[in-house]
């Protein structure tokens, strides 16, 4: 079989915090956050961000867990027996063999979204592989309402899967190539991603430019976006977590069809910010699991 | 002596049907490609040379199908809701509920005796339980959809997807094929599940006998079967069920 490149392999990452030393800590915690794409880990030091790692899933499996976990350790000499607490979240968080506890991804990317964006975030977007996520929460992170979209594929990674297999482009350069148009496009006119797939590949035949089909479905995607946010009442801020997050073809355009931007994807804590730690917008559900998992573990919880 | 035509212009074929005196006497299909303009002239023509006519002979054309606009000769519209009653009508007076499965829509339609149309559900939305997915899975299976038939057949075991989307079903289906379930049974369960998207659709008109299934997805012997297993009924399918569109256009062109 012909070598093909896979369109949709976006990069895996993992980073440890060069300033941390785990072992002058005195609590450490662990997220594990399982989707049915992708896995991420989380280690915070005393509430510190440590360490973490995010990878892709072929499909979910009792060696999910254990594999992120491992990617997010390396080269830190952690071992599971030094993590005080695990909290296991995601779709496959039942498949966290080492985790003390688990917690609703729900729960966990309010959480997560708070403590990275702010408590300016009062609705949080998370764009998963195969889900999407409206959720409302308070200054504190606490979820007060959400909407969720597991059934249909438009408006998760799948979907952009789908599209960056189409245009045979890297998925992680879709975004910034929707952007090079001069002017929008009319969005794809059909939700449904095979629908709009048979229509692109129409326009692709009939000369479209891959700018101009990207353009046209990254806005399709962002009104399907908006309207589940609508559904739970949007209220500034407004953060966005999970993969999508990172297509500022998608996100600008959602900003646009709400009328106001959606908060950038960086620290609100200052420290990291100035230290120019990473931000991975997919951490955002390991990240509140392992803030729970502080919580849990101050408060005297046992392993 | 009326010769009347049917141009019922699909999203994956476009199928032109002629009618003499009550009779289907041409018809053709050709796939739309891009340019659907094109292939409603190519279809027609190639109906009219089976009939040994000529354009001019015909007396009247109309169009049906999502691109029925982009049939510049036909000197009027149906929509598909009517075509498929007036079609199933001609070739099956005694049906009361028509289902069309086409690669891109579903449509359940009730029509009463006198042949009118009672009420109708349309999906055009959501991809799961049209033809595009049946190919899909095919394609995801190695199998042709011709032989999904006999395949679901040899099933041995029940499986449920949990999918109702077109392109999670795939996920799930390669899954599947990796854990090493049986071909036989994956087509069994996704035929399942296409058959309870079309039957939900089917529901919402009321089901009254006798049934019938037109449209291209109607050749796929599983999926009839898996419908009537699911219903408990016979469901009756015309010859040639993707014509019935257009010659349910064509007739009332006449």
């Amino acid at each position: 079989m012909a070598e093909e490149r896979e369109f949709w392999r976006w990069p895996e990452s993992r980073w440890t915090n060069p300033e941390l030393d785990w072992k002058q800590g005195r609590y450490v915690t662990c997220g594990i956050d399982v989707g049915s794409v992708s896995a991420q880990g989380v280690i915070l030091v005393d509430g510190e961000l440590y360490c973490y790692g995010n990878m892709r899933i072929g499909s979910v499996s009792r060696d999910s867990a254990m594999n992120v976990f491992n990617k997010t350790i390396e080269g830190t000499g952690l071992t599971l027996d030094d993590v005080h607490f695990t909290v296991g979240t995601g779709y496959g968080r039942v498949n966290v063999p080492f985790s003390n506890r688990a917690i609703t991804e729900i729960a966990c990317h309010g959480r997560g979204a708070n403590w990275m964006y702010g408590p300016g975030v009062k609705t949080v977007l998370d764009m998963g592989g195969q889900d999407c996520k409206a959720i409302k929460i308070d200054d504190k992170g606490k979820v007060a309402a959400f909407m969720m979209n597991d059934k249909c594929a438009a408006g998760t990674g799948r979907a952009m899967e789908v599209f960056a297999d189409l245009v045979s482009l890297p998925i992680e350069d879709v975004g910034d190539t929707s952007l090079r148009v001069e002017e929008e496009p009319p969005p794809v006119s059909s939700t449904c991603v095979v629908f709009a797939k048979t229509e692109a590949s129409g326009r692709l035949r009939a000369g479209w430019s891959r700018e101009k089909v990207l353009a046209s479905y990254c806005s399709a995607m962002a009104h399907r976006v908006v309207s589940l946010l609508e559904r739970v009442t949007v209220e500034r801020e407004l953060a966005i977590t999970g993969g999508i997050a990172k297509n500022r073809g998608v996100v600008k355009r959602i900003s646009y069809e709400l009328g106001f931007d959606v908060l950038e994807p960086m620290w609100y804590n200052k420290a990291y910010a100035d230290r120019g730690f990473p931000f991975d917008t997919q951490i955002a559900g390991a990240v509140g699991a392992a803030l729970f998992g502080k919580a849990l573990v101050e408060k005297g919880a046992s392993k | 002596m009326m010769i009347s035509a049917g141009i019922d212009s699909g999203a994956k074929n476009v199928k032109a049907v002629i009618i003499k005196d009550g009779a289907v006497i041409g018809k053709s299909i050709v796939p739309t490609g891009i340019d659907a303009k094109e292939a409603c002239g190519k279809a027609y023509d190639q109906a009219l040379s089976v009939a040994g006519l000529t354009r001019a002979e015909v007396e009247k054309i109309l169009a049906t199908g999502v691109g029925k606009k982009l049939c510049d000769f036909a000197q009027g519209e149906v929509t598909e809701v009517s075509a498929d009653a007036q079609g199933v009508r001609f070739m099956m007076p005694q049906v009361r509920t028509v289902v069309d499965v086409g690669a891109e829509e579903g449509r359940a339609v009730r029509i009463n005796e006198q042949g009118n149309v009672v009420d109708f559900a349309i999906n055009d939305k959501c991809a799961a339980g049209t033809g595009i997915f049946i190919e899909t899975i095919a394609r995801a299976l190695e199998t042709k959809v011709e032989d999904m038939a006999a395949l679901s057949e040899q099933a041995t075991k029940e499986i449920i997807m949990n999918a109702q989307c077109a392109v999670f079903a795939e996920s799930e289906l390669v899954s599947l094929i990796h854990s090493e379930v049986a071909r036989a049974d994956i087509v069994r369960a996704v035929l399942a599940a296409i058959a309870d998207r079309t039957i939900s659709m089917m529901r919402r008109v009321g089901i009254e006998k006798e049934v019938a299934l037109i449209g291209g997805v109607a050749l796929n012997k599983g999926f009839i079967k898996a419908i009537e297993r699911e219903l408990n009924i016979t469901i009756a399918v015309p010859t040639d069920p993707q014509f019935i569109g257009a010659i349910g256009a064509a007739v009332a062109a006449a």
